[in-house]
């Protein structure tokens, strides 16, 4: 059972890792500016990802710390699940979009109602 | 190589993108890789009743893979221009 300690050194080590990786084209989008800032993830199953963005690399994986999932449904209002720390593989995510806080502490999750997200056809 | 470098000239241009998974989201084109993943700004969900998913969400980096269409200002385009280009482009590759 890995303990807290080496789980942070994980997160370093990778953290490290990712960066030194990413250093190549002129022209990067890059998540580099997402670093550190709470980010929402929507994968390619439909699922959406909330958390502190801690490691990319060019493939896309990315560490993602302080995670919760939110799962939207038509019956009954948002739920979270909390997650903690997670790696995402790059293959398997569709949007990193970056979360405005405030907007998002001004939605009522209880009262929100919404179909799943529709997982990816390629 | 052709797309990026028309994508890059695009850049600061309102489009949508329409994703695989049939999620529509229209923003302005802040920047673009060699995968063509989309960094967009100021972002809006094209139908938020049905989508409220990013609603918290004003900037976004959509991954190349995903993107079924990207759909652009009309006048954006010169058609001409990428069909003389693309034709190019399949005869020397």
């Amino acid at each position: 059972m890995p303990t807290k300690c080496s789980m942070k050194l994980l997160l370093n080590y990778l953290c490290n890792l990712f960066r030194s990786f990413n250093c190549s084209m002129a022209t990067t989008t890059g998540l580099e500016s997402l670093v550190d800032q709470i980010i929402s993830v929507i994968t390619n199953d439909g699922r959406n990802i909330v958390g502190v963005l801690k490691g990319f690399d060019q493939a896309t994986n990315i560490i993602l710390d302080e995670s919760h999932e939110r799962v939207f449904s038509t019956k009954e209002g948002v739920q979270q699940h909390v997650l903690g720390l997670y790696i995402i593989r790059g293959d398997n995510i569709g949007v990193i979009g970056e979360l405005d806080e405030e907007l998002d502490a001004s939605l009522d999750f209880s009262k929100l109602r919404a179909h799943p997200l529709k997982p990816v056809v390629h | 190589q052709l797309f990026f470098s028309y994508f890059k000239d695009l850049v600061g241009q309102e489009v949508t993108v329409e994703l695989k998974n049939d999620l529509a989201i229209r923003g302005t084109l802040h920047s673009v890789d060699q995968y063509l993943n989309i960094k967009l700004e100021n972002t809006r969900v094209v139908d938020q009743d049905k989508y409220p998913h990013m609603l918290s969400v004003r900037n976004c980096f959509i991954r190349g893979s995903v993107v079924r269409y990207v759909q652009l200002p009309p006048d954006g385009v010169d058609v001409d221009l990428l069909h003389d280009a693309a034709r190019r482009e399949a005869r020397g590759g």
